[in-house]
């Protein structure tokens, strides 16, 4: 075992939660492995004393009528009660809050999680908050992984990780998952975050992580031979050190020539302003 | 009846005619077991070599790696080479496997006995089912030959785009499904036909052994589920070799160039398609296992079954709503509240019909007589594991316990789990329960019961570590952890996996141990053929219509056609001299 450059000791059993909605996701799979525990259990020694008792022996004759206790009904009736106890209770809930009740977008950073064969590459929307928008025909793995419309003024200040994902803690993240290829799945285990890459779909999935640290992003969609080397990082730093994180990046498609450029800039706005 | 007019006065058939291209459903029946346990046999050899990359991930594999100078270059497995095996274990196990087994076997040499017919309703349409089958299979099966690319290797369930862009192993497991689907439909429709038709005088729906019902539901799902897939499956083969995109999205990126594709395509679509089927196909595998082990059970317990007309009723509801679950699959895809609430309650709903089921069967057991032979032995294993198996589903079921556990090896636990120690098992109490009915004598009990307690042991140290590792967030289809790039060790790269990588040695080690027990069947099935202890017409002492033919039964089955004058499971019926009261046989009035 190499050296633990990781912040979690792990061990066997569900894995340290660092999100704020994962710990109702802990509890319902803990009641729900109690509950099956308790059922497979029982049940069992209910079989284990038939199959001791009804041996086939000398002297011993099978009935021809069966039991009658009520016993089966009445546990078939609890097991429904306790299913819709499930659904109600706890599932709904917590499925309505991870799809339902996305953060306020004045609140939260806004990334987009673009995969491919086999990396993860982040998109940034910079100060303004905008994505550049994005042409696949200007996909260039190592200049512009995510075919970036540098031309354009929303482009300006973004900027894309490849394979780590920096974001806040305690700040809503809202991330729009997609892909370029094939089927990704975009898992972070520890922040109890799962949501399919879909070329040609965007799905959002949104997250408040709750502790400083690095942990693990995970494909969890087969997509090809490099699928399990298709590994990513979510650094989780403190809001001002994630800030000054953001702050310090390189701007890859800043204009060069100030004046003109900045001068572009401003029109823009202004007609955007003019026509909203 | 032309066909026991053929048995008694007929010309005689050539070895030809008898054996190879035989309309004889007896012999289609064994000719689809055996070439189904050739088949489990050999996907299951594939997993074994797939357990050795996971418990010693790029370490050569001695003596059997120079076997497969292309997938194992040197010994050392490449992760091509583990996608092929993995998508065609899952493949094989399945569609040339276990369906085969319990439908194409079972369902063909049992449901025309048990019904008191002479042959199915279509004799040569069930020998053009077994030839599709078998065609599909070996063309599946030579895709492994191939010298560009291999077998298939997008998983079992070929999601698009990955499989569009796979390389031609894909076109022949298309090729090869679209075949086994054909297959599939000709055998469920010849089932539905036989079982309405072909019931002897007296044998009304509700005096049929409970197998009969069980594959009578199982052929709907067949006929009606199967056809989505069948055309998934063309659209899919259209996607690769005509230029469609169906499943495509416009502006894919392969690489740095935008794929030459029309696009505007779901790659969802494909999802929901296929999820169409292969949700009632898990209905398919489990309920003829179901049936076969209630006519085992009912027979050695010496009772009757507890809630006949129950069981009947929680198949045929198990049926239906098997066609009302299949996005279950699908929640991490991105679906929203209304589908996965809508699909959360189905799932929920159709647990009673399976809690019913067990209820029934382990109910039967208060009050009887149980005789431990070999069958009755599996057949009893198959509830607790079959059990385990439907309590590992609701986590799974349920979309926000999913979010966590989806993907992992909590799933391939909770599927073998009703597959292999479930599904499996009772297929192995049916091999032995019915052999001797096939072949005049019975298999060692001694290397009968060797091969149970062998198998049962070692198959929970094979799926139960794996319902950890699930807990524990070990993804599935990782082959290994990368040799470069930010580190060398699991611990760097999924750190999270890394403490429970010795499972993985664990489960790969009894797998193995698992594999060696069943070289104890397959000599005790073929020996057994030699050396096996002579047996009667009624060796199990059982009621039902099957055992009322001369063993092994001729070409048109009884001598006379039987009339039915009772239910299937009379058993230590009061004031009767024996303790099973068979079928045909007429109640002495009192």
């Amino acid at each position: 075992m190499g050296e633990n450059k990781f912040d979690i000791a792990y061990g066997v059993g569900l894995l340290p939660n660092w999100s704020e909605h994962g710990a109702a996701i802990d509890q319902l799979i803990k009641i729900l492995h109690i509950f099956m525990i308790v059922l497979f259990v029982s049940w069992g020694i209910f079989l284990l004393y038939c199959l001791i008792k009804f041996r086939s022996r000398p002297g011993h004759k099978a009935s021809y009528q069966s039991a009658t206790s009520k016993l089966p009904k009445y546990a078939e009736i609890g097991v429904v009660l306790f299913e819709t106890f499930l659904l109600v209770g706890l599932s709904f809930p917590i499925w309505s809050r991870y799809r339902l009740q996305k953060p306020d977008a004045e609140k939260a950073l806004h990334v987009r999680v673009v995969a491919q064969a086999f990396q993860w590459n982040i998109h940034y929307p910079g100060e303004d908050g905008k994505f550049g928008p994005t042409r696949p025909e200007l996909v260039n793995n190592a200049f512009n992984p995510l075919g970036i419309d540098k031309t354009h003024p929303d482009s300006y200040d973004d900027f894309w990780s490849v394979g780590t994902m920096n974001v806040p803690k305690g700040v809503p993240v809202v991330a729009d998952i997609t892909s370029k290829d094939v089927i990704h799945s975009f898992a972070i285990p520890v922040l109890r975050v799962k949501q399919d890459a879909n070329p040609g779909l965007v799905t959002p999935v949104w997250f408040t992580a709750t502790k400083t640290g690095k942990i693990s992003i995970v494909c969890s969609q087969l997509c090809g031979n490099g699928h399990s080397r298709m590994f990513g990082r979510v650094q989780i730093q403190e809001p001002e050190e994630f800030k000054k994180w953001m702050a310090e990046k390189k701007r890859p498609f800043k204009p060069k020539e100030k004046k003109s450029e900045n001068a572009n800039l401003d029109i823009d706005k202004v007609t955007e302003g003019a026509s909203s | 009846m032309s066909h026991e007019h053929d048995s008694h006065h007929g010309h005689e058939l050539s070895f030809i005619q008898k054996y190879v291209f035989s309309v004889d459903h007896k012999v289609i029946g064994i000719q689809y077991g055996i070439t189904a346990l050739t088949f489990l046999f050999f996907g299951f050899v594939l997993m074994m070599l797939m357990r050795w990359q996971l418990a010693y991930p790029d370490q050569p594999m001695p003596i059997v790696g120079s076997l497969f100078p292309n997938g194992m270059p040197n010994g050392l497995m490449t992760g091509d080479f583990y996608n092929e095996l993995g998508a065609m274990h899952g493949t094989i196990m399945i569609f040339l496997g276990v369906v085969p087994l319990g439908v194409g076997a079972f369902g063909n040499y049992l449901v025309p006995l048990q019904v008191g017919a002479p042959d199915m309703a279509f004799p040569k349409m069930n020998a053009a089912s077994y030839w599709t089958y078998l065609t599909g299979g070996l063309i599946m099966f030579s895709s492994f030959f191939l010298a560009e690319g291999g077998a298939a290797q997008s998983g079992w369930t070929s999601y698009p785009p990955l499989s569009v862009m796979a390389g031609q192993g894909q076109t022949f497991w298309l090729f090869g499904m679209v075949m086994l689907i054909t297959s599939s439909l000709l055998g469920s429709v010849n089932i539905i036909v036989t079982i309405v038709q072909l019931r002897v005088p007296g044998l009304s729906f509700f005096k049929l052994p409970f197998h009969v019902w069980a594959q009578f539901v199982t052929s709907f799902l067949l006929l009606l589920a199967f056809p989505p897939l069948e055309a998934a499956g063309v659209l899919q083969l259209m996607d690769r070799l005509a230029g469609t995109s169906f499943f495509l999205p416009s502006g894919l990126v392969m690489g740095e160039s935008v794929m030459d594709v029309a696009g505007g395509g779901n790659v969802v679509l494909y999802q929901h398609l296929f999820w169409f089927l292969a949700h009632p196909e898990v209905y398919v595998l489990i309920l003829p296992a179901i049936g076969l082990i209630t006519e085992i059970i009912a027979t050695n317990t010496r009772k009757p079954l507890y809630g006949y007309k129950t069981i009947i009723y929680a198949a045929i509801f198990l049926g239906f709503m098997s066609f009302l679950v299949w996005a279950h699959h699908m929640f991490m895809t991105g679906m929203g509240t209304v589908m996965s609430d809508f699909f959360q309650v189905t799932t929920m709903i159709i647990s009673v019909p399976s809690v019913v089921i067990l209820t029934v069967l382990i109910i039967t057991l208060w009050g009887g007589s149980i005789r431990y032979n070999v069958p009755m032995c599996f057949a009893l294993a198959f509830l607790p594991m079959f059990a385990i198996g439907g309590l590992t589903g609701l986590p799974l079921g349920l979309s926000a316990s999913d979010i966590y556990l989806h993907d992992t090896y909590y799933v391939i636990g909770h599927f073998h789990y009703v597959v292999a120690p479930g599904t499996l098992f009772a297929l192995f109490a049916a091999v032995y329960h019915w052999y001797p009915k096939a072949v005049g004598r019975k298999m060692s009990s001694f290397w009968g019961k060797v091969h149970f307690w062998g198998s049962l042991i070692s198959i929970n140290f094979v799926f139960f570590p794996m319902l950890l590792q699930g807990i524990t967030h070990l993804n599935r289809r990782m082959y290994n952890y990368p040799l470069t790039g930010e580190g060398t060790t699991l611990w760097d790269i999924y750190p999270h996996s890394a403490s429970i990588q010795y499972l993985n040695e664990v489960i790969s080690i009894a797998a193995w141990v698992l594999g060696a027990f069943q070289l104890v069947f397959i000599f005790n099935f073929f020996l057994s053929i030699k050396f096996g202890k002579k047996v009667n017409d009624n060796p199990w002492e059982a009621t039902t219509l099957e055992w009322a033919t001369p063993t092994p039964p001729p070409h048109g089955n009884f001598l006379t056609e039987p009339t039915v004058y009772r239910g299937p499971y009379e058993y230590s019926v009061p004031g009767e001299k024996e303790d099973f009261s068979p079928q045909h046989i007429e109640p002495k009035p009192a």
